[in-house]
């Protein structure tokens, strides 16, 4: 995606997180939100009858980013959407703080802003344990948001698993890109 | 011991009900290891009116034989007779083959457009029939009858119950589709009864095999279906705030029970097969997730991280305290009943590796069946002599099974296919 200039404070904070998280190859670009937006319906069949086909993809058309619109611009850490996880865990790490904040503080100033926290795991484990555990993180960004005043009814947590896990990590920074929750904003 | 049955049956059976449009591509099949006393059996190619399908059906046995790994099948091509019943059958000739058993049979075309099909099985040591049959069915029922022998031949011969005429259900992704299908329990006849540009995943036959519930992100989160195979139509069972997954069915088929997550973490819940009568079941901090309903319809065992990481504990259908039920292996996941309730079979983590694992109920007693390291979703068999399983193959999905003392496996590949999330369905009447 576009390149991001970062911030002074926010390149600061990378940096520790980089340290503390040991993965050197994580770059922390801006990750494009998991959905994706395809044929609304399945098509269901009996056995016996012919497969339907898909129905026409749709897509929404890619706004350019708008100036002005903090979610969007690379220079502000509203743009940065994704939080990291450690395996099998749901704790939101300390480097990823002032990205919350951020978030949380505009929630809090925008009532009519609304959020979908998309909790995903690595491949590894069985998948519908792993569906829990991509909730139980979108569950935990949550929480950090709601104590920094961000309302209920602004956020919906989501997972998909592994489900959009990229599949056949050989190292655990490609498994690290995987556990995360993406922040998308309703709209978007 | 002259034993004579004579069934004459009329298959109602829904599966089949004519060819499908969807992809008729076979399951690869490779077997290694097997029983060290296999039991050499000759199956003479049955007679075959003209009229039957091109399917031979003596081939069908001999591979679903095959399969099992407790049976030779000999090479008959070398015998000059080919009797199509059992007063035809000179035993001396099997003899030198060192045949044990002997099967042969016949097709006839029958009015109105029907089959008839004939077969007996013989002790060629003894030199006694020890069972004759006799189907009347539909021309395209000849795969499912071709099952049906084979599974009265594995019946007779090794005392085990019978397991060829079931089918197995999976997911196929091709680039971005999954597709739900479901295939013969030998990786034939594959055809399609959902598909989606999202995910699908968790298949789960009633126990009657007329329904599949199944978990689809088709809406963009996981909604849990249960769909007709009879009719192809569905109904959405639960489609609650947060996640809807994990479904499972009770013996008698009248309710599932399935995970939600509301807006907080994952909790067991049962339902009604219709989607009413919703009841909360384990009331913890945790996970709790991946149920199986006991055979005996009382016990709820399912994958819980509340001891700090994912084990395996039970509870009461009803709800009530829950207890751990696994304590060896770093991890524990998916909990899968057999169906004599004296076993269950699981995911075990050890290290780095996903293995495939076999509890005894009664003396805790663990057996680790599979190496492939990255082996999940593991079903029994109607029988529960085999374990299928998911596993990866060069970067893919593919499907495995193993017998449930560990001897025999086999893998089921598709090319191009990356196939998971296997089920193994019941027996089809």
């Amino acid at each position: 995606m576009n390149k991001s200039i970062l911030n002074k404070k926010l390149l600061g904070s990378l940096l520790v997180a980089m340290a503390l998280s040991a993965c050197k190859s994580t770059p922390m670009v801006d990750k494009p939100a998991a959905v994706e937006d395809k044929s609304p319906k399945a098509a269901t069949t009996a056995p016996a009858a012919p497969a339907a086909d898909t129905s026409a993809d749709t897509a929404g058309v890619q706004d350019a980013a708008v100036s002005g619109n903090p979610l969007t611009d690379p220079n502000n850490i509203l743009s940065k959407r994704t939080v990291y996880f450690d395996f099998d865990k749901d704790t939101v790490r300390e480097e990823f703080r002032p990205l919350i904040e951020a978030h949380a503080k505009y929630l809090a100033e925008h009532g009519s802003a609304k959020v979908i926290l998309q909790g995903n795991a690595d491949e590894r484990g069985t998948r519908e344990y792993n569906l829990s555990l991509g909730q139980r993180r979108s569950v935990s960004v949550k929480k950090s948001l709601n104590l920094l005043s961000a309302q209920d009814k602004q956020i919906e947590t989501v997972s998909y698993g592994e489900e959009k896990a990229t599949p056949n990590c050989k190292d655990e920074a490609c498994h690290q890109l995987n556990r995360r929750v993406d922040i998308v904003y309703e709209g978007e | 011991m002259k034993k004579i049955l004579n069934l004459f049956r009329s298959f109602i059976f829904v599966a089949t009900v004519a060819a499908s449009s969807a992809a008729h591509a076979a399951l690869e099949i490779e077997i290694s290891g097997g029983s060290a006393q296999q039991i050499p059996i000759a199956i003479v190619p049955f007679g075959q009116a003209a009229t039957a399908s091109q399917d031979k059906i003596a081939d069908i046995i001999a591979a679903d034989l095959r399969r099992s790994g407790l049976f030779r099948v000999l090479e008959t091509g070398g015998v000059a007779s080919r009797p199509t019943e059992i007063s035809q059958v000179k035993y001396a000739e099997w003899a030198v083959l060192q045949a044990q058993a002997i099967t042969v049979g016949n097709v006839t075309a029958l009015p109105g457009n029907r089959l008839k099909v004939t077969f007996g099985l013989a002790d060629v040591l003894k030199q006694n029939q020890l069972v004759t049959m006799e189907y009347n069915i539909a021309p395209n029922q000849l795969r499912l009858t071709a099952h049906k022998i084979a599974d009265v031949i594995y019946q007779k011969l090794t005392g085990e119950g019978p397991i060829f005429a079931s089918r197995i259900a999976y997911i196929n992704k091709t680039k971005n589709r999954y597709a739900l299908q479901v295939a013969d329990a030998d990786g034939v006849n594959a055809q399609t009864v959902v598909s989606s540009s999202e995910p699908i995943i968790s298949p789960a036959w009633s126990p009657d095999g007329t329904k599949i519930a199944y978990v689809s992100f088709e809406k963009k989160k996981p909604i849990i279906f249960v769909q007709s195979l009879t009719t192809g139509q569905r109904l959405t069972l639960a489609n609650f705030k947060g996640n809807n997954s994990a479904p499972t069915w009770s013996p008698d088929g009248t309710k599932l029970a399935i995970v939600l997550s509301h807006s907080a973490n994952s909790q067991l819940y049962t339902i009604n097969a219709d989607g009413t009568g919703l009841k909360q079941v384990t009331k913890s901090s945790a996970i709790d997730t991946e149920p199986s309903w006991s055979p005996d319809g009382k016990w709820i065992y399912f994958t819980s991280d509340r001891g700090g990481n994912p084990q395996i504990y039970k509870v009461s259908a009803f709800g009530g305290e829950a207890q751990r039920v696994t304590f060896k292996g770093d991890h524990n996941l998916s909990p899968h009943f057999s169906p004599d309730g004296k076993s269950l079979v699981m995911v075990r983590k050890d290290g780095a590796k996903y293995s495939i694992a076999l509890q005894d109920l009664a003396n805790g007693q663990v057996q680790v069946l599979s190496d492939g390291g990255q082996d999940e979703s593991p079903s029994f068999a109607p029988n529960g002599r085999v374990i299928l399983y998911a596993t990866r193959v060069g970067g893919r999905g593919a499907l495995a099974a193993v017998s449930s003392d560990g001897r025999v496996k086999q893998r089921l590949s598709e090319s191009g296919g990356d196939i998971r999330e296997p089920s193994w369905g019941p027996l089809l009447n």
